[in-house]
């Protein structure tokens, strides 16, 4: 690509950006001089670099977890376990809580901090038991009317011999009809990795928001380069190539709004990041809350069955 | 001319040991060896042991729908390269080689038909075309069969075989999974049924979604039906794996599917299911 269509190309990208009602509706002024930088850095993330970057911010050891977010951002949190048939997965937390004044249910994978709690939750990597009991959460959701909030951090669903026997498949595929069934208002984010069928499975909603530094890929950029490039070590080529950052998703229409982080990324002040993530999460229910349930569903399928790009 | 230029092609770096050598009309569980209007003959199943070769969506079709009752649809339907993406070649080459190769504009068949009478939807998938990969345009086809089901108010028959998800789409073959999925709540909705026959192999982004949610759904035996496929599962997890993992056979045990249909069983079979819920 020439320079000049560079920057044709990535000026369209701003003002595609400028349109945006998470950035445009920063009503402060004290928002505009952090909506600039934000845009600057937006701007300086088109780059193969900064693609990866992203991909690195996105898994860093320190970036806020679902539980992180819930102490931060929901009152009387009241977290479900199990799935009601198995077993319950860590990897996959589920619970009731007050976000704004209102009950809300929430799903979100889950990764661990220390090495015992990585392997206890299975690196967020659930099983189909933790699909079940996102399942059965939506479930409850739609017979008391509380919206639903998921939060989705994973590398992928777990690839192990028991995940598959107890039916992994089925169980994302089941997970995204539940979604697809519900006359609730559904706003999900996408707080990390979005990686694959592991998180689009809880990723079916009204408002899908990501935040600046995370991803969201169809297979992570090491599994993409082996399987393309046949060597893993050509990762940040293939992460290059799928573009998994939250510029291109929002370009693509696959995710609604970019909710900023904190400079340099959410790891370095988790309150702010939380402050942000909530007032994101609070005006996309304020958007979509007002709309009667049937005709939520409606769009909610329209939108997704208007995905793609083909000729 | 001030500079000389070379044309070079570099395919891998670390080259695969060679692709499995075997004729494709040899069967690879007993050896047997046939001409290909010997397989035509047998359904494209081993006489000797009953393997299932991979069958073209054409023939498919063929076999499944009433005499010169398949009408296809979505026909201009086809993939774009949103991304510009390019691996070891471009995606659009990709996609023209495919198309040549196989006579076919994408992975999946879709039109109206009738079997042993009944008026249906057929949706077939052909593993020649990428792997049967799904990415837009799969989706996309796939969503209108749904629909064209809909507005004859006639039931869905899905025949799976894939990959997964096109990575050279990108996240938006990625999407095609809820995508696919809304558009068969759409039909199920209509209160009209979908029944899914699995074949080898049905895994990752297909089985993960549509797939799974046939109201009846049969598999091909032998079909390799996981999410994640053994070679990965042994690498990322070096669990030991049981003989049939993945297979129809294990999936039928632990509850993931009503029967493993053979295909010669496979019309009477359809016949029957659709006559129950006509």
């Amino acid at each position: 690509m020439s320079n000049t269509e560079h920057e044709i190309n990535l000026r369209q990208r701003l003002s595609s950006l400028s349109r945006l009602p998470r950035l445009r509706g920063a009503r402060l002024d004290a928002e505009a001089s952090r909506l600039e930088q934000q845009l600057e850095r937006l701007k300086q993330d088109t780059t193969d670099e900064g693609i990866w970057r992203s991909v690195e911010l996105a898994r860093h050891p320190d970036r806020p977890y679902t539980l992180d977010y819930v102490a931060r951002i929901l009152d009387d949190w009241v977290e479900l376990h199990g799935d009601r048939g198995r077993a319950d997965d860590g990897a996959l937390v589920a619970g009731l809580g007050r976000l704004d004044g209102r009950t809300v249910a929430l799903v979100g994978h889950q990764k661990g901090r220390d090495v015992k709690e990585r392997l206890d939750r299975q690196f967020g990597m659930a099983y189909p038991e933790g699909y079940q009991k996102a399942i059965r959460v939506f479930d409850l959701a739609e017979r008391f009317g509380f919206p639903v909030v998921s939060l989705v951090d994973t590398p992928g669903a777990y690839p192990g011999v028991a995940a598959e026997q107890h039916g992994q498949g089925g169980a994302i595929a089941r997970s995204q009809a539940a979604m697809a069934r519900l006359t609730v208002p559904t706003v999900a984010c996408i707080i990390g990795e979005g990686g694959s069928g592991g998180a689009v499975a809880i990723a079916v909603a009204d408002r899908v928001l990501m935040q600046e530094h995370a991803i969201y890929s169809v297979i992570t950029p090491e599994g993409c380069a082996a399987i393309l490039w046949r060597d893993a070590a050509e990762a940040k080529k293939a992460a290059a190539a799928f573009k998994p950052d939250a510029l291109h998703c929002l370009e693509l229409g696959v995710v609604d709004a970019v909710v900023p982080e904190p400079p340099g990324g959410a790891q370095n002040d988790h309150d702010e990041a939380a402050r942000l993530l909530r007032a994101g999460l609070v005006e996309a229910l304020e958007e979509i809350e007002d709309t009667p349930g049937e005709e939520l569903r409606r769009r909610r399928r329209a939108k997704f069955r208007g995905m793609g790009v083909y000729a | 001319m001030s500079e000389a230029r070379f044309e070079v092609q570099v395919e891998h770096r670390h080259a695969p040991p060679p692709a499995d050598t075997k004729h494709p009309n040899t069967c690879p569980k007993c050896g047997s060896h046939y001409r290909d209007d010997e397989l035509a003959e047998t359904l494209w199943v081993c006489g000797h042991c009953g393997h299932h070769f991979p069958m073209r969506a054409r023939d498919r079709i063929a076999w499944y729908a009433d005499p010169d009752t398949f009408v296809e649809e979505a026909t201009d339907v086809r993939s774009e390269d949103p991304l510009d993406f390019f691996d070891l070649r471009p995606y659009t080459e990709r996609l023209a080689e495919a198309e040549l190769n196989t006579g076919l504009g994408e992975a999946i068949v879709v039109g109206q038909a009738s079997l042993d009478g009944h008026p249906i939807e057929l949706a077939v998938m052909d593993f020649a075309f990428m792997g049967g990969s799904m990415g837009s345009a799969v989706g996309e086809k796939f969503s209108r069969a749904c629909d064209s089901a809909t507005e004859r108010g006639v039931p869905l028959v899905t025949v799976t075989s894939s990959g997964g998800a096109r990575m050279q789409e990108g996240i938006l073959s990625l999407m095609q999974m809820p995508k696919t999925v809304c558009a068969v709540e759409d039909l199920h909705d209509a209160r009209l049924p979908m029944i899914t026959v699995m074949t080898h192999p049905t895994t990752a982004g297909v089985l993960a979604s549509f797939a799974s949610l046939g109201d009846v759904t049969v598999a091909e035996p032998g079909a390799l039906i996981a999410f994640t496929g053994p070679r990965v599962v042994q690498q990322t997890t070096r669990e030991k794996l049981p003989e049939d993992f993945g297979l129809a056979e294990q999936n039928l045990r632990f509850g993931h599917l009503d029967a493993i249909v053979p295909r010669g069983e496979q019309r009477p079979y359809l016949a029957r299911v659709l006559r129950l819920f006509a």
